[in-house]
């Protein structure tokens, strides 16, 4: 049997996903089994990890409960992980405040969890040479903040801004090792995460009407872009922030 | 809870809108400069200054100040009884 010509195969790579309990992590961890790669997922909820491997495809797929906001426990996975090839940050937190109301602390909690953990589990990764030469960092931010806004989003907005900033600088100095850094900016994805108490379904329906292709993206439709960049069909890609919006961004 | 404090309080959300407005039976939505600025102010408010967290939906389904006001202050008596 012939085997298909297929550069957006995983075949042979082995993945580490943060954020596999639901949305857009988990669907890029069964996704990526299914284009073959071994898949490492993290998150912080045990039973929504298992439900997550359990649609794994394939074998010798792993998976860590770990709450990566902890620097022991991040530690800890960067020891019992084994040499990757590529790494996808999808964990990451919604917090609705109009701008007069910010604080110290919500803004904390969302630049801890959006930008310091997914930047300094890199950096351990990297310090720890677990990341083979030719890696693919994938992290992912969003159209708010890097080219659009909301009100009442300005604390998340900030957060994605500071992840499309600094994979420009990661790029540039991981190319020496030839480890590519991109970011997917999505628009709104149908995940738990757009369902923000603040906001009424009538404004979700509402919000819709204004993406030309009229609906929200789905899940898969990121993780097939998280695919692209992890996969040797994007290899000479680095240091880009692509938009996947449905043509929000055009009007 | 005093109503005249929550009626201060909603009526600090706005800034074109004279405070004095402001009535227990004011229907908000009628107010010029109602917004979903304003209502995401709103439910910061009541956060902050009361710890009731309220819902776009409540939101959407009260009328007048007061009906915001019956709100909150029956999610403190349950948290009250909560201890």
């Amino acid at each position: 049997m012939t085997t298909l010509y297929n550069p957006f195969s995983l075949i042979g790579k082995t993945i580490l996903i943060t954020g596999a309990t639901s949305g857009i992590g988990r669907a890029t961890a069964i996704e990526c089994s299914k284009m073959g790669a071994r898949v490492i997922i993290t998150g912080r909820k045990e039973k929504s990890l298992d439900d997550t491997f359990k649609h794994l495809k394939g074998h010798s797929h792993l998976k860590y409960i770990a709450d990566l906001n902890q620097d022991e426990e991040v530690v800890e996975l960067c020891m019992n992980l084994p040499e990757i090839n590529g790494l996808v940050h999808s964990a990451g937190i919604v917090k609705t405040l109009p701008f007069k109301f910010i604080n110290r602390t919500d803004l904390n909690t969302i630049f801890n969890l959006n930008f310091m953990v997914p930047v300094l589990l890199s950096q351990k990764l990297i310090k720890a040479k677990k990341l083979k030469k030719e890696s693919s960092i994938v992290f992912l931010s969003s159209i708010e903040g890097p080219i659009i806004a909301h009100i009442g989003n300005s604390m998340y907005s900030a957060s994605k801004g500071a992840i499309s900033s600094i994979i420009k600088s990661m790029a540039l100095e991981l190319a020496t090792k030839r480890i590519r850094v991109n970011s997917i900016l999505p628009g709104m994805i149908e995940t738990p995460l757009i369902e923000s108490e603040a906001i009424t379904k009538e404004q979700l329906e509402e919000e819709m009407q204004k993406y030309p292709l009229k609906r929200y993206g789905k899940p898969e439709e990121i993780a097939h872009a998280v695919i692209y960049l992890l996969s040797d069909a994007s290899s000479w890609i680095t240091g880009t922030n692509l938009v996947i919006d449905g043509g929000f961004t055009l009007t | 809870m005093e109503i005249k404090q929550f009626i201060a309080d909603f009526a600090a959300q706005f800034d074109d809108t004279d405070p004095e407005e402001f009535k227990a039976e004011t229907k908000f939505r009628e107010i010029e400069e109602w917004s979903s600025l304003i209502a995401l102010s709103v439910i910061a408010m009541t956060d902050e200054e009361y710890s009731v967290v309220l819902k776009g939906e409540d939101i959407r389904n009260a009328q007048t100040v007061q009906d915001l006001y019956l709100i909150v202050n029956s999610r403190i008596q349950i948290d009250k009884l909560n201890g």
